[in-house]
C-alpha cells in the first residue's frame, strides 16, 4: 500500500471544466458582461462526457465551460474595456446626480469604445473560415436592416447593417454567385456559392416587425456588433478579390445615367448615393477598368486516379453552371409597383437581366413602362388594365421557379390570374425512396428536354410508375410472407382435419378421387422467400447491441417509407377530389 | 467691443419694447378697472328713459376680482365701442384709419395702445365714473354675511349702503316671469341687491362665449404672427444703458472654475478630450497575411450546426399534400412546442402579395442566438452503418441439411393438453401423456394411436427406457411414478422387460428413503393395460428421467422447503434413494449424463453437475436466466442447453466456462422444452409462442473450436390456447425428425 490516498475530483475531466458562475468569478465580470464576452469571443458551454464526474458527484444541472477557454478569456483586452465602461457608467451617474452638466458632457465624449478586429482575426484565422460562418451574420444583418429606426436598437447599427447588406448583394450580383432562392412563409431564402462555400440566408418580407417583449434585444445587438464587423471585413476582401472599389461606387456609366434623374427628392447627396446603391440597378466601379471580362480558359488537368467519366461529369456540371449564370440574359424586365422590388431586382440582375421599375417606387429606374423593348413585366394583381402585346405579364413566382429549375420555364403557367403551380423548395434533395412531388418530376422531365406536348401523358405514366414503386415498397415494408405461409398452413390443416374427421366418423370412407390441382410454383418467388427466411434467421442470431442498432435503423427507414406513402396517398386523394370537382363543373356547364 | 455694444443696444431695445408692452398691458388692466366706472354711463345713454342713476349703480366696482373673464372682456368691448362712438361724434378723420386697423387685429394693437397712451390724460378727464359710482367697500366677502342687516355694505365715506326695498314674493316673481318679456335676461346682483337686465349686445356676448368663441366679434384669431425678436440685428441698441463694470473685469467665479479644472487635470481626474477615432467603421484586408498557426483552441472548437434548410412545407405555395388536414392540425395544436415535428403550420397563399409577415421571425433569430452562445455543445459520432452489414454472415441453412422443414403428420386423439412426449429408442413408437389422464401410444409412421392407457390423473412426464433390450415407459402423474410395459415390441424384448420388473421378489427393502417411497405392483385391470409397477412418492412428481443404461430412474418433486426433491430409483432392485442431503433451490429438471456417471440438476437459476461416483458437485453452471424450464444434455455429454421462462435458450460448453457460451433469444415467449438429436447436429426448442425453432449446432472434437450454432428453421403449426403453445419437443432417435406436443391437444411431426 503506502502513499497518500488519491483524492476524488482532483484530476481528469473534473479539472478540465469550470461552471459558469466560477468562470464569472474568475473573470470578475457581471453576468451581462460575461455573456457579451462569450458572444464576442465565441465561447460556448461544453457538454462533458461524464457529467457526474465533472460535477463532482452531483447530478444538478449545470453548464460547463472548458477551463482552457476561460483562461484564454483572461487575457482578452476587451475585458479591460468592459471594466472601463463600468467605471464610466458610475461616473456618469454621479455627475447626473450632482447635475454637473459639463462633466456629463465631458464624460460622454470620453466614452470608452472597443474594436473587434482582433477578435475576428482570432476567431476566423483564414478567410474561408469566416465565409463558412457567415450565414448567421447575414441573417442577422438582413433582419436588423429591416428594423424601424425607433427605439429597439441604435440607428447607426441599422444604417450600418443596411449598408453592409447592400454591399453584399452588390457583390453577389457582380460575381453572379446566386444559386437558389426560395419563397417561404418566413421570408425569402437565398443560397449563393462564394469561393466554393454554399452560403444561405433568410430575408424577412418587407413589413414592420411587431417587436416581441420576450426577446432580449441586448443579446441580439451584441451579436450584430460582431456580425457587422465580420461582414464588413468579408465584404472588403470579396470586393478586392473582384478588383472592385470598396466602399462600392457605381460604374461611371451607370452613375451618369442616374445623375440625370432628379435628385431634389433627397436632402443629402450621400444619402441619395447609398439609396442608388441599394437600388441594385447599376454595375460597380472597378479598380482596374479592365476590358470586358477577359476570361482565361481554364486548362483541364486530369487528376490521377480519376477516370474520364468523372471528369466529363465535372465538365458538364461546369457548363450547366455557366448556363445558369446567363439564365436571364437578354431579358428586359419591368417590375410593377406591388411586387417585392429589391428581391426581384437582385435575382434578375444576378442572372443578367435588365431590370427597371416605376420611378415612384425607388430611385434608379432605367426605363419606363412604355418601353417597347420590355420582354417581361412582373405583375402581382388579378389583372392589368393596359397591356402591351409584345411582352409577357407574369407573376413573380416565375422568376424564382426559373432560378431553381435552372431553365426558363414556360410562362403560360404564370400568367395573370392563373392558379400558380406549387412553389417547391430547391433545398430538398430526394434520395431513393423519398417522396417526390409530381411537380418536381415534371420540371425534371422538362429539363431532360422532353416536349411539353407530351407532358400530360408522361405525367400519368409517372404517376403509374410511382404507384408501382409504392406497391413494391409496401411489400418490402411489410415483409409478412410468414403470414401468408401461416395461412397456407392453416388451410392445409383444415383440409387434414376434414379428412381426419371423415376418417374417424366411420370406416365407410367415401372413397373418391378428386382431380388434384397442379400448384404453379414460381421459382423466383420461392427463391425470394428462401432468402427472406435466411435473413430472418440470421437476424435472430444477432447480438443484442447490434440488434438494437439494426432495429433502430430499420425503424427509421420504415417510418420514412410510411411518411412518403402518406404524402403520396394525400396527394392522390386531393387529385381525385379535384378531378371530381372538375367533372361536376363540366356537367353543370 | 463693437459687437458687445451692438448687443447691448439690442438688449436695451428689447427692454424698451418689453417696457412698452408692459405699459400697454397695464393700460388694459386699467381699462378693466375703469370698465365698471364706464358701464353706468353707457347704460345711461342706452336706456335713459327708466334706468336713471339707480340703474347706473348696478355693477359694483369691488366685483373686479370676482369678475369672470367674460365680464372683463365684456367691459373691454363695451369701452371700445363707447370710445368709437365718441370718436364718431367728434368726426375725427383719424377714426376711419383706426377702425381699419382694429379690424386688422392684433398687429395694430400696439399702435393703438401707444396712441391710447398718448390720450391717457384725456380719458381720465372725461371719466366721471368716480363720482357716479357708489362703491361697496366690503371687499370680497360672502354677501350672506349681510343677510340679516338692512344694509349691504359701506361706501367710500363709510356710510351704509342700504338694500333696495324688495317686497316681491313668489307670486310677484311668477307674475314677473309671465309678464315681463325681459325676465329671461334679468340677473340678480348680490352686491348691490338689484336686478340687472342685460342688453341685446351683452346677451349676444354671453352666447358667443358659451359657444366657445371669442368675445370680440371683430377679433381674428388666425392673424399672422409678427416676430418682434428676429435674427436680424437691429440698427439701434434696445437700451441706452452703459456697460456694467463687471463686463470689463475678469470673473472670479470663472477663475475658480478654471483653477478647479486645472487641478483636476493635474491630478489626472480629468482626461483631455479624446481624439475622434474614425477607424471603427473602417475596413481593411484583415486576412492579408494568413498565418496557418492554428490556435490550440481551434482544435477543440466545435462549430455550431447550421440552421436546417427549409423543405417543401415551408413554401408559401406548397403542393397540397404538404398542407395539414384537420387531424394533423389538431395534433399540432395539441402537441407541446418541443414535440412538434414542424415549428409552424404550412400555409398556402394564392399569390405573393397576400403573404403576411412571419410573426415569429424575430423570435426564431433570437433563439438561434441563444443556441449559439448558451447551448452546450458535444461532439457526437453519428453511426453510419449499412444495416445489412450488421447481420452476421452465417452458413446457409441449405448447406446444413438435413433438418425438419415441413409438418408431415399430426397425431390427434388427446382431449387435454399434452405435457410430455417420448419416442421409443427404436424410433417406431411415440408415447404421450396428457392432462386428460391418459397415456397414448402412437405409431410414428402412420400417426395411428395403438393404445390408450387410462392412468387416472394428469400426466406430467413420460419417458421411454433408453435401453433397447427392454420396452418400458416411465410415467409421472400426481405423486406416483408408473412403469408401463406396453408390449409394443417383439416377444423377446417384452419378456425381457417383464423379467426386469417381476424379478424382484427377493429384493430386500433398503432403509433410508425407502420409508418415503412405496413400490407396489399393479393388479387386475391395470395389469391388463400394461401397468406393472407403481412407485408412490410423498409429493407430486414433475419429471422422470432414465439413466442411459435403463436401470436407474430419477424423479423430481419440486419443493422449496425440503431436501427431498430428487429421488433415484433402481428398477431392477426396486430400491430408491435420496442423493442430496441439503436443499439447494427449487429443482426443475434432472438428467443423467449419457456416458459418464454425472448427474445434472437444474434449479431455478443454475445447473449443478454432480459426480455420482465421488458424490460431490463438480460444476455449477450459471444460466443467466430467471427461471429455468427445461434442460437437455448433448449426446456427447459436453454441452448442455437450458430453456427458461424468460424466453432464453442458453448453450453451455462445459469445457469452456460455467457461463453460457451463447444466449439465444429467438422466442417471443417462455421456452417450454428443449431437445438434442442423438446423431445429427440439431437441437430444437419449443415455446409458448407456438413455434419450434430448430437450430443446427455442430460440436467439434477439437477443443479450440467453439460450437457452431445456426438457426435453420422456424416450425409453426401449433395453436396457442390459454397462453400455452408448444409444451414439449423431442427428436426421432434416428431420423432428422422432430415431434412437438402442444396445448391444442395435438402432436406434430416435422420432417
Amino acid at each position: 500500500m503506502g502513499g497518500l490516498q488519491k483524492k476524488k475530483f482532483e484530476r481528469g475531466s473534473a479539472t478540465n471544466y469550470i461552471t459558469r458562475n466560477k468562470a464569472r468569478k474568475k473573470l470578475q465580470l457581471s453576468l451581462p458582461d460575461f455573456r457579451r464576452l462569450c458572444i464576442l469571443k465565441g465561447i460556448y458551454p461544453h457538454e462533458p462526457k461524464h457529467k457526474k464526474k465533472v460535477n463532482k458527484g452531483s447530478t444538478a444541472p449545470r453548464t460547463f465551460y472548458l477551463l482552457k477557454d476561460i483562461r484564454f478569456l483572461l487575457h482578452e483586452p476587451i475585458v479591460g474595456k468592459f471594466r472601463d465602461y463600468k467605471v464610466f457608467v458610475r461616473k456618469l451617474r454621479k455627475a447626473y446626480g450632482k447635475s454637473e452638466w459639463t462633466s456629463v458632457e465631458r464624460l460622454r465624449e470620453n466614452k470608452p469604445t472597443y474594436k473587434l478586429d482582433h477578435i475576428i482575426k482570432e476567431r476566423y484565422p483564414t478567410f474561408i473560415d469566416a465565409l463558412r460562418d457567415i450565414d448567421d451574420a447575414l441573417c442577422m444583418c438582413f433582419l436588423f436592416s429591416t428594423f424601424a429606426r425607433t427605439g429597439k436598437c441604435h440607428v447607426q447599427t441599422i444604417q450600418l447593417c443596411r449598408r453592409l447588406t447592400v454591399e453584399w448583394m452588390n457583390y453577389i450580383i457582380t460575381s453572379r454567385a446566386l444559386r437558389k432562392v426560395f419563397l417561404s412563409i418566413k421570408g425569402i431564402y437565398y443560397q449563393v456559392e462564394v469561393m466554393g462555400q454554399l452560403i444561405t440566408w433568410l430575408v424577412p418580407y418587407q413589413f414592420a416587425h411587431d417587436h416581441p417583449t420576450d426577446v432580449d434585444y441586448r443579446v441580439m445587438a451584441t451579436f450584430t456588433e460582431l456580425y457587422t464587423t465580420l461582414l464588413g471585413f468579408v465584404n472588403f476582401r470579396l470586393y478586392h478579390s473582384l478588383n472592385l472599389v470598396y466602399p462600392p461606387k457605381l460604374d461611371g456609366k451607370a452613375e451618369a445615367e442616374l445623375k440625370e434623374e432628379d435628385e431634389e427628392g433627397y436632402a443629402m447627396n450621400s444619402e441619395s448615393y447609398s439609396e442608388k446603391l441599394s437600388a441594385l440597378g447599376g454595375s460597380l466601379a472597378r479598380v482596374v477598368s479592365a476590358g470586358e471580362e477577359e476570361e482565361a480558359e481554364v486548362d483541364q488537368f486530369p487528376v490521377e486516379g480519376e477516370d474520364m467519366e468523372k471528369m466529363e461529369a465535372r465538365e458538364k456540371e461546369q457548363k450547366e453552371l455557366e448556363a445558369q449564370k446567363r439564365l436571364f440574359e437578354g431579358l428586359k424586365v419591368f417590375l410593377n409597383r406591388e411586387v417585392p422590388r429589391e428581391s426581384l431586382a437582385f435575382i434578375l440582375r444576378c442572372f443578367g437581366a435588365e431590370v427597371s421599375w416605376d420611378k415612384s417606387v425607388c430611385i434608379g429606374s432605367t426605363f419606363d413602362v412604355t418601353d417597347e423593348t420590355i420582354t417581361h413585366q412582373i405583375v402581382d394583381r388579378p389583372n392589368a388594365e393596359k397591356q402591351y402585346i409584345n411582352r409577357y405579364y407574369i407573376q413573380p413566382q416565375w422568376v424564382y421557379d426559373c432560378v431553381n429549375a435552372k431553365i426558363l420555364l414556360p410562362v403560360q403557367d404564370y400568367f395573370l390570374g392563373v392558379t400558380l403551380p406549387p412553389h417547391l423548395s430547391p433545398f430538398v434533395e430526394e434520395k431513393e425512396g423519398d417522396y417526390i412531388p409530381p411537380e418536381k418530376l415534371k420540371i425534371m422531365a422538362l429539363k431532360r428536354g422532353e416536349k411539353s406536348a407530351q407532358e400530360e401523358e408522361e405525367e400519368e405514366e409517372e404517376e403509374e410508375e410511382g404507384e408501382g414503386e409504392e406497391e413494391e415498397e409496401d411489400e418490402d415494408e411489410d415483409a409478412e410472407e410468414d403470414e401468408d405461409e401461416e395461412e397456407e398452413d392453416v388451410a392445409e390443416e383444415m383440409n387434414l382435419k376434414k379428412m381426419e374427421k371423415q376418417r374417424s366418423q366411420g370406416k365407410s370412407l367415401s372413397v373418391k378421387v378428386t382431380p388434384g390441382k397442379v400448384k404453379a410454383e414460381n421459382p423466383a418467388r420461392l427463391e425470394q422467400e428462401e432468402k427472406a427466411e435466411e435473413k430472418r434467421l440470421a437476424i435472430m442470431m444477432m447480438k443484442k447491441k447490434e440488434k438494437y442498432l439494426y432495429d433502430k435503423i430499420m425503424f427509421g427507414k420504415k417510418r420514412k417509407i410510411r411518411e412518403a406513402n402518406k404524402l403520396a396517398a394525400k396527394r392522390k386523394a386531393h387529385d381525385d377530389a379535384e378531378k371530381v370537382a372538375k367533372k361536376k363543373k363540366a356537367k353543370k356547364q | 467691443m463693437r459687437r458687445k455694444e451692438e448687443q447691448r443696444e439690442n438688449m436695451s431695445k428689447a427692454k424698451e419694447k418689453s417696457v412698452r408692452k408692459r405699459s400697454g398691458e397695464e393700460e388694459q388692466e386699467e381699462e378693466i378697472f375703469s370698465f365698471s366706472s364706464k358701464q353706468p354711463a353707457e347704460e345711461e345713454e342706452e336706456g335713459g328713459e327708466g334706468g336713471g342713476r339707480r340703474g347706473g349703480r348696478r355693477i359694483c366696482p369691488t366685483a373686479r376680482t370676482a369678475c369672470s373673464p367674460a365680464w372683463r372682456i365684456l367691459g373691454v368691448t363695451v369701452r371700445r365701442r363707447r370710445r368709437r362712438r365718441e370718436e364718431e361724434e367728434e368726426g375725427d378723420v383719424k377714426s376711419g384709419d383706426e377702425e381699419e386697423t382694429a379690424q386688422q387685429g392684433a398687429p395694430s394693437v400696439l399702435k393703438e395702445q401707444e396712441e391710447e397712451g398718448g390720450e391717457k390724460e384725456d380719458e381720465y378727464e372725461n371719466d366721471t365714473s368716480d363720482e357716479e359710482d357708489i362703491r361697496n367697500t366690503v371687499g370680497n366677502v360672502p354677501m350672506e354675511w349681510y343677510r340679516d342687516f338692512p344694509h349691504l355694505g359701506y361706501d367710500l365715506d363709510g356710510r351704509k349702503i342700504y338694500k333696495p326695498i324688495r317686497s316681491q314674493d313668489e307670486l310677484d316673481h311668477f307674475l314677473d316671469k309671465m309678464e315681463n318679456p325681459d325676465y329671461w335676461r334679468t340677473v340678480h346682483d348680490k352686491q348691490t341687491g338689484s336686478d340687472i337686465t342685460l342688453s341685446e349686445e351683452q346677451v349676444a356676448l354671453v352666447r358667443r362665449l358659451q359657444s366657445g368663441r371669442f368675445g370680440d366679434v371683430d377679433f381674428n384669431e388666425y392673424q399672422p404672427t409678427v416676430e418682434y425678436f428676429s435674427r436680424d440685428v437691429m440698427l439701434h441698441p434696445v437700451t441706452n444703458r452703459p456697460a456694467d463694470k463687471r463686463s470689463f473685469i475678469p470673473s472670479l467665479i470663472e477663475k475658480e472654475k478654471v483653477s478647479k479644472l486645472v487641478h483636476a487635470i493635474k491630478m489626472g481626474w480629468i482626461k483631455p478630450r479624446r481624439v475622434e477615432d474614425d477607424s471603427r467603421g473602417r475596413y481593411y484586408d484583415l486576412w492579408a497575411s494568413e498565418d496557418s498557426s492554428i490556435l490550440a483552441r481551434h482544435k477543440m472548437h466545435l462549430p455550431a450546426p447550421k440552421i436546417p434548410l427549409p423543405g417543401h412545407q415551408e413554401s408559401y405555395n406548397p403542393p397540397p399534400e404538404f398542407l395539414f388536414n384537420e387531424e394533423e392540425r389538431a395534433l399540432w395544436e395539441q402537441q407541446d412546442a418541443a414535440d412538434r415535428k414542424l415549428p409552424f403550420v404550412p400555409r398556402k397563399f394564392s399569390s405573393l402579395r397576400s403573404v403576411p409577415a412571419f410573426p415569429r421571425f424575430v423570435h426564431e433569430r433570437f433563439e438561434r442566438c441563444l443556441d449559439l452562445y448558451l447551448c452546450p455543445r458535444q461532439r457526437k459520432m453519428r453511426v453510419n452503418v449499412d444495416p445489412e452489414d450488421l447481420i452476421p454472415k452465417l452458413p446457409k441453412p441449405r448447406d446444413l441439411q438435413p433438418f425438419p422443414t415441413t409438418q408431415s403428420l399430426v397425431y390427434r386423439g388427446h382431449s387435454g393438453l399434452i405435457r410430455s412426449i417420448s419416442v421409443s429408442p427404436t424410433g417406431q413408437w411415440l408415447a404421450s401423456g396428457s392432462d386428460d389422464g391418459s397415456v397414448r401410444f402412437w405409431e410414428v409412421c402412420s400417426s395411428r394411436c395403438l393404445k390408450t392407457v387410462q392412468v387416472g390423473g394428469a400426466v406430467r412426464s413420460v419417458t421411454w427406457n433408453p435401453n433397447t433390450a427392454v420396452c418400458l415407459l416411465a410415467v409421472a402423474l400426481d405423486s406416483r411414478v408408473l412403469l408401463l410395459s406396453p408390449s409394443l415390441a417383439d416377444r423377446q424384448v417384452v419378456s425381457a422387460s417383464e423379467l426386469l420388473l417381476s424379478d424382484k421378489e427377493g429384493a430386500e427393502p433398503v432403509q433410508g428413503a425407502e420409508s418415503l417411497v412405496t413400490w407396489s405392483e399393479a393388479e387386475g385391470e391395470e395389469l391388463n393395460e400394461g401397468i406393472r409397477l407403481k412407485i408412490q412418492h410423498p409429493k407430486a412428481v414433475h419429471q422422470v428421467a432414465w439413466h442411459a443404461k435403463g436401470d436407474y430412474l430419477a424423479s423430481v418433486m419440486p419443493d422449496h422447503s425440503s431436501h427431498l426433491q430428487v429421488l433415484i430409483h433402481q428398477v431392477s432392485r426396486r430400491r430408491s434413494q435420496n442423493p442430496f442431503r441439503r436443499n439447494k433451490g427449487l429443482v426443475q429438471r434432472v438428467s443423467f449424463h449419457p456416458l459418464r456417471p454425472y448427474f445434472f440438476v437444474a434449479t431455478q437459476r443454475s445447473v449443478r453437475i454432480y459426480n455420482l461416483l465421488k458424490q460431490e458437485m463438480t460444476k455449477k453452471l450459471q444460466a443467466n436466466a430467471k427461471w429455468i424450464s427445461s434442460m437437455a444434455v448433448h449426446p456427447g455429454g459436453d454441452h448442455v442447453i437450458c430453456g427458461s421462462y424468460d424466453c432464453r435458450l442458453s448453450w453451455f460448453d462445459l469445457d469452456l466456462s460455467t457461463k453460457p457460451y451463447r444466449m439465444l433469444r429467438h422466442h417471443k415467449k417462455a421456452v417450454r422444452g428443449v431437445a438434442y438429436h442423438r446423431f445429427y447436429p440439431l437441437f430444437a426448442s419449443a415455446s409458448d409462442d407456438g413455434s419450434v425453432i430448430v437450430c443446427h449446432g455442430t460440436v467439434y472434437n477439437d477443443l479450440l473450436q467453439n460450437p457452431l450454432i445456426v438457426p435453420v428453421k422456424v416450425l409453426r403449426g401449433h395453436a396457442v390456447s390459454q397462453d400455452l403453445g408448444v409444451l414439449d419437443v423431442t427428436f426421432h432417435p434416428s431420423q432428422p425428425w422432430v415431434f412437438s406436443s402442444g396445448a391444442d391437444a395435438t402432436i406434430r411431426l416435422y420432417t
